[in-house]
Parts: C-alpha cells; structure tokens; sequence
C-alpha cells in the first residue's frame, strides 16, 4: 500500500502540530489557573466540556463554523482539510495537558513553596526553578495522554478532508476492504504506542533525572516530527488541484478516474475522501476542493431545496443555471434511488412497481441507507404512494445491501448504477409516478476552475454509459476478486494519454 | 544603643479576630529572641511579618533603621535567613545546589557548600546527595546553611527543630546556639517548647492572643509571678522535677 507512508506522514504531522498547541496554550493556561481559583472552574470546566463532545461531531461542527468566519470576515479561511481539524484536536488535547498541569503545580509540597518565597524567589524564578521541574513527571503523563489520544482522534480528520490514516478505515469500511482497515487501525495504534514510548522515556529521564534518557526521547520525537514534514514524491510539476469524494465505492473510483486524467495533463492531485454529502457541494462552492462529481437529484433536492421532479434535462438546465459553481457535464450514466426486492420475493408478493408496494408495505421492513429517510426524496415517495411500512432500520450502504439478502429488510433503497442489483438478484420497482427524480452523474468543478484542467476532464462527459460504472462499482464491492477503487478506475478509463479512450456506447 | 530590628504597634486581623494586637518589640543586634506561646497566639505571625510572607493591617518593621516595606521584597528576603519546620529544601536539587540557591538568585555563582556544610558539622561528600537520602536532622543542618549562605545578619526560624527527634533537636539547638554566637547573628525563634526557648535564648518572649504577655531573660521569664506564664513555665520544670526524682 504506496499510500501508507504518506497517509501515516500527514497524521503524525497533524497530531503533533495539534499537540504542540495544546502545549502551549494549556501550560500557560494551567499556570494561570493554579495561581486564581476563580479562574480554575470556568478553565477545567470549559475544557471538560469539549471533551464531552464526540470528536467526530467536533470536527464536524468546525467546518460550518469556518465557512461562516470565512464570509463574515471575507477572508480566505480555508474550511477544509488541516485548519478545521487541527483546530478540533488541539482542543480535545487541551483537557489532559491543562488538568494533569494545574495537579502538579498544586501538587507542589507546601513547606518547599513556603521555603522558595522566603528564600526570596520570585514569582517566575519559583515556577521556572522550582514548581515546573517538580511538577514535570505529572505534567508530562498529560501530555503522554493527550498524544495518544490525538493521535487516535486524529483517524476522523479525514471526514473533514484531511488525510490521515482515517482514509484507510473509512475507505476500507465503505468498499469492506478489511485489511484495509486493518491496516489503518494497526499503523494509527503504533503511532500512538512509539510516540507514548518516546514520552514515556523523556518522562522516566526527568524524574530519575538522566539527561541521557530524556534528550533520547526528545531526539526520537523530533526525528519523527521532521519524518512527517520529508516530501514524498509526486507526479509532474504544475500546479495542484483538489479531487472530492464522498463516501462510497463509486465516488471513490470516479476521484481516482478525474485524478489520473488531471495527472495525465500536468496537474499535481489530492484527494480529500469521504466528504458528507452537503459538506462536498459546500467545499466546491468555497473553492476547497476544485472537482467532484454529485447527481442532479441531489443537488436539486438538498442544495437547491426543490420537491418537485421536471423531466432530466430541464432539472440539468436549470441546475447549471442556479448553482454558482461549474457544471462540465454528466458522465452519461445515473445513480438513483430506487427502491429494490430480492427477485424471488417481489414475484411471491406480487410487486412489480411502488404502488403494488404500497399495498403490501404494511407488512414489508424498508432498509435504508443513512441519508434516505431525512431527505426530500422520501418524504415525496411516501407521500406520493401512501407507503407505510411495518418497520423501517438505516443501514451504512454495504450492510444494506447484506440485509436484503439476509432478510432482515424486504425492500431497500438501492442505488441504480449499484453493481450489487445484478449481482444480488434483485429487482428495481418501477416509478410509475415519478416521486423519484433523477440523478445524473454530473462533473462539477469550483467556480473559477482552470480551462486546461476543464478541458483535461471534457472527454468523460457522456463517457461512462451505466453499464460499465456497474461492473467498475461491482468489481470494488464483490467479495471475491476484490479490485481497489484505483483499479476500477483504471479498468473504466484505461489510457486517457491518447484522448477519450473510454468506449462510448 | 538603637535597636537593630525595631516593630513597632504591629497589628494583623484573620477574619474579624486580631492574630497581633499592637505589638510593640525591640531587638539588639546579636540577640537571640524566642518567640513562646500558645498555639495561636501570633508568634508565626509576627515572625512572617519581617519577611514580608505575612503583611501587616497596621504597625512599622524596621532592620537598621530600614523600613522593610522600602526595598523590593524579594531582595528584602534575600538579606534574611529564613529556617522553617518542614525544611524544604528542593527535591530536585543536591545539598549543594540547595545551600547555593540564594547566591545564585542574587547573580552570584560563589561555591560555599564546603564551607557552609562544615559550618553545620556536615561531611562535605553530602554536597552531591540528594535531600531525600539524608536524615531529618542532616536535612534541617542543610536548611540552616541554605539560610546562611547568602550572609544574613538576621535569622528567622520558625519552629526549626520541631519536627526532630529529642536527642537530634537538642543538638541541633547548641550548634545552632554556637553558630548565632561564631557568626555575630541576630535570631528570632519561634517555637512551642519552652524549655528549649529558656535552655537557648538570651530572651524570652511570650505572646498571648495577640499581645505580648511577658519579654525577659529566662530567669526572668522563670520567677514570673503572672498566673498564665507561670503556668507554661511550670511544665517543663514540673516534668525536670519527675525526672529527677526516678
């Protein structure tokens, strides 16, 4: 896995810069409060607070936040990507350091306080001579516990598109890749072990006051800190632009067919996976991520807060007429919702469309993905066909699809370019109605995207017929012959040197 | 003769109570004053209150005619040697490091550990030990040349030999009786022993709720005919008596 070392590099960068904060505002801090007690309880209560909020809801929470600042105050706040993170680590990191640092400056025996201000020490020389070397092992223990922490915490940033060994988790969740998760867990949990070893040792050098052990521990540290500031290698020269994905097999393919095309015409890449589905538009439009691909009928419904459903090419027309960003064109292939039995069952009932459903819902469990049942799509479905069903469960996508074979749903909502629906047997009801609109995948770049890169990406509008994007989806998905994403992309497009070498049907 | 250390209608409130009560206290130089009485009666409070640790509602300090509130207080403590119960030398630093510390904060790197440790009859290889390996006896010798070393003239301690053993606290209190005597030394002692404040003091003082309730000699302070100072003196000489008689 080529990707490793650079996942492991900017992980370990983003802990230790988050770290390093939370050092340098918490001493301060711990120092100040140790001194006021009235300013102690709002300090630890406050950082105890944010400890109390998941971190992946942290790191959520700065990405809006910064997008507002960034308008509020028209500068160019980056919202994506390392400031939003790093910003969310160094707060979670601040806890341990400030709490464990205010016990051991109070820590402090009375009478050897009591000795330094009658010897004549002042303020400052009594804390630099006196409380911090004492209270250092305590101190130290805070942020042995802050590391290891951030260091874990630190696998979400990829959900605000940074990278971090999180991509391997996500990504390998989402395409059930389990050594790649593995992989992910193991290289995150002995980051955190070596680095815990290294403070461990300049922990033990201080207390037992062996200058060899902690000035070891120190090099150790730093050697890994500029370890994760060496440059890896990249493709070409140029210029470098930033390729979005959200959380799922097809969008990681479709990352990686734009990014070898951008590579193809001299354009530095990176990724930022794993985007939710709002977060990804959003970041286009502020020009954090500059190309992505999303579906008509999601931008209609979420972005542009529409219930009605006009045919294809008129939500197209007027999407490219509304949306401020870029819109190249769509790929020639739709991802829909659609609701879809397994075969055997829907003829046993009887079901071919969704008003045969409706009249069989009553006793039918719906499986849904994550998203579905919040979304302006569902609430037309139901109410356009009077669908109640007897239960309703959501699902991340792989495990949805795992439940309509295993029972545990009867219907779910599976998506139309799915490879799964062949693959699985399943049937996809027919819209007689049309509650669903449609979803054309479309290439979307930020406003003010380069020509030459927009042209680089011109030859994939119409390209990929929904044929093909199923077997790419199904070859990362299948259990058996398992593909990565950049394989799939590889097999989809496979020689964009020589113009649009994708097979046009 | 003026007075070397002169307090003047000191008077210092804890919560509405009076912990000094207008105390009223001259010291010659050379002097060796003990401060007696019971637990609190003010005599820590009045000790605190030269260093400047305690500061004073009312009332003037002055050391050779210096008001103590004139110079900077930390250069004010580093002129005055100050020995406390719980010692508190440095963990983190040898003896050596430990007797030098106030030199060093004045900007001096003068070395007097060898000196100072024979002062304190300490062998000088204790010089790079650490304080927790030594005995509490050894440990108040080193707190007492930690006091010495940046040469004061007046020396406040505070219970100094309260936390030792009998035989290593009489000791302690005759080399230090010798050391106050060698080194032309003023000391206020505070301490709740008062047969160690009549066995070593050239003065006895004994402070009452705030006020001074009797100043003399021990052989003044011993024939007092007042009823509560006769009562604490009557104490120890009650238990000599006892002793003798086994």
């Amino acid at each position: 896995m080529n990707e490793l070392i650079p996942l492991a590099q900017s992980h370990l960068l983003l802990s230790g810069c988050a770290v390093a904060i939370g050092v340098l505002a918490g001493l301060p801090l711990a120092i100040a409060s140790a001194r006021s007690a009235r300013l102690r309880a709002p300090v630890l209560g406050l950082a105890g607070l944010v400890q109390t909020v998941p971190a992946l809801a942290l790191l959520a929470l700065f990405y809006p936040a910064l997008l507002i600042l960034g308008r509020a105050t028209g500068l160019a706040i980056p919202a994506l990507g390392f400031l939003p993170a790093l910003i969310a680590l160094s707060l979670y990191a601040l806890l341990p350091i400030l709490r464990n640092a205010v016990a051991a400056l109070e820590g402090v025996d009375a009478g050897v306080i009591e000795a330094a201000d009658g010897l004549g020490m002042t303020a400052r020389q009594r804390l630099i001579l006196v409380e911090l070397p004492l209270g250092a092992p305590v101190i130290l223990a805070g942020i042995r516990t802050a590391s290891v922490w951030t260091i874990g915490a630190a696998t979400l940033a990829t959900t605000v598109g940074q990278p971090s060994l999180g991509n391997l988790i996500f990504s390998g969740l989402q395409t059930e890749n389990w050594a790649r998760v593995l992989t992910g867990c193991a290289a995150a949990a002995a980051l955190a072990l070596a680095v815990d070893g290294l403070l461990g040792l300049i922990e033990r050098g201080l207390a037992l006051r062996s200058r060899r052990r902690w000035i070891a521990g120190l090099a150790g540290i730093a050697v890994a800190l500029a370890a994760s500031l060496v440059p890896m290698p990249r493709a070409g020269g140029g210029e470098t632009l930033v390729i979005g994905a959200k959380n799922f097999s097809e969008q990681y393919i479709l990352a990686s067919v734009i990014e070898r095309r951008l590579q193809a015409a001299g354009y530095r890449t990176e990724r930022r996976d794993n985007l939710g589905s709002t977060v990804a538009y959003q970041a286009l439009a502020a020009g954090d991520i500059d190309v992505y691909v999303d579906y008509s009928g999601t931008l209609w419904a979420n972005i542009l807060q529409r219930t009605d459903v006009p045919p294809p090419e008129r939500m197209r027309a007027e999407l490219e007429r509304r949306l401020p960003v870029r819109v190249i064109g769509p790929l020639g292939f739709e991802n829909a919702y659609a609701l879809a039995m397994r075969r055997g069952r829907a003829q046993a009932l009887g079901i071919a469309t969704l008003d045969d459903l409706a009249r069989a819902a009553p006793r039918l469990t719906l499986g849904a993905d994550l998203e579905f049942l919040s979304r302006p799509e569902w609430r037309a479905v139901r109410s356009r066909y009077r669908l109640d069903f007897a239960g309703q469960r959501s699902f991340s996508p792989t495990f949805m699809y795992r439940a309509v074979t295993d029972g545990s749903a009867d219907v779910i909502t599976a998506f139309s370019s799915d490879g799964r629906i062949a693959a699985l047997d399943l049937v996809v009801l027919a819209d007689p109605r049309r509650a669903l609109p449609s979803y054309d995948a479309l290439l979307l770049a930020a406003p003010g995207t380069d020509r030459r890169a927009i042209e680089a990406l011109a030859p994939l509008v119409g390209a990929i017929p929904v044929e093909r994007m199923r077997q790419a989806n199904l070859m990362v998905d299948r259990d058996a012959d398992k593909r990565t994403p950049e394989e799939a992309a590889r097999w989809l497009d496979p020689d964009q040197s020589r113009g649009p070498a994708v097979q046009r049907h | 003769m003026s007075a070397f250390l002169d307090i003047d209608g000191l008077t210092k409130r804890h919560a509405g109570r009076a912990a000094l009560d207008g105390v009223s206290l001259a010291v010659a130089q050379g002097q060796l004053v003990a401060l007696v009485g019971p637990s609190g009666s003010g005599k820590t409070t009045l000790l605190k209150s030269i260093n400047r640790l305690v500061e004073p509602d009312e009332g003037t300090i002055r050391i050779g005619g210096a008001d103590v509130r004139e110079a900077p207080v930390a250069e004010l403590r580093h002129g005055i040697g100050y020995v406390i119960q719980s010692i508190g030398l440095f963990p983190h630093m040898n003896v050596a490091e430990n007797i030098n510390i106030v030199p060093r904060l004045i900007g001096s790197d003068e070395d007097r550990a060898a000196e100072l440790l024979d002062l304190v009859a300490l062998p000088a290889e204790v010089a790079g030990r650490y304080p927790r390996a030594l005995s509490g006896g050894q440990q108040q010798r080193v707190g007492v040349a930690r006091a010495l070393a940046a040469r004061p003239r007046l020396m406040l301690m505070d219970e100094p030999f309260g936390a030792l053993d009998p035989v290593t606290r009489d000791a302690l209190g005759r080399a230090y009786r010798e050391l106050h005597e060698r080194l032309g030394l003023t000391t206020l002692m505070v301490t709740h022993d008062v047969a160690e404040a009549l066995l070593l003091a050239d003065r006895v003082v004994m402070l009452i709720g705030g006020r001074i309730r009797a100043d003399g000699t021990p052989a003044e302070l011993a024939a007092s005919t007042d009823a509560e100072v006769k009562a604490m003196i009557d104490v120890p000489r009650r238990q000599a008596e006892r002793l003798a008689a086994l």
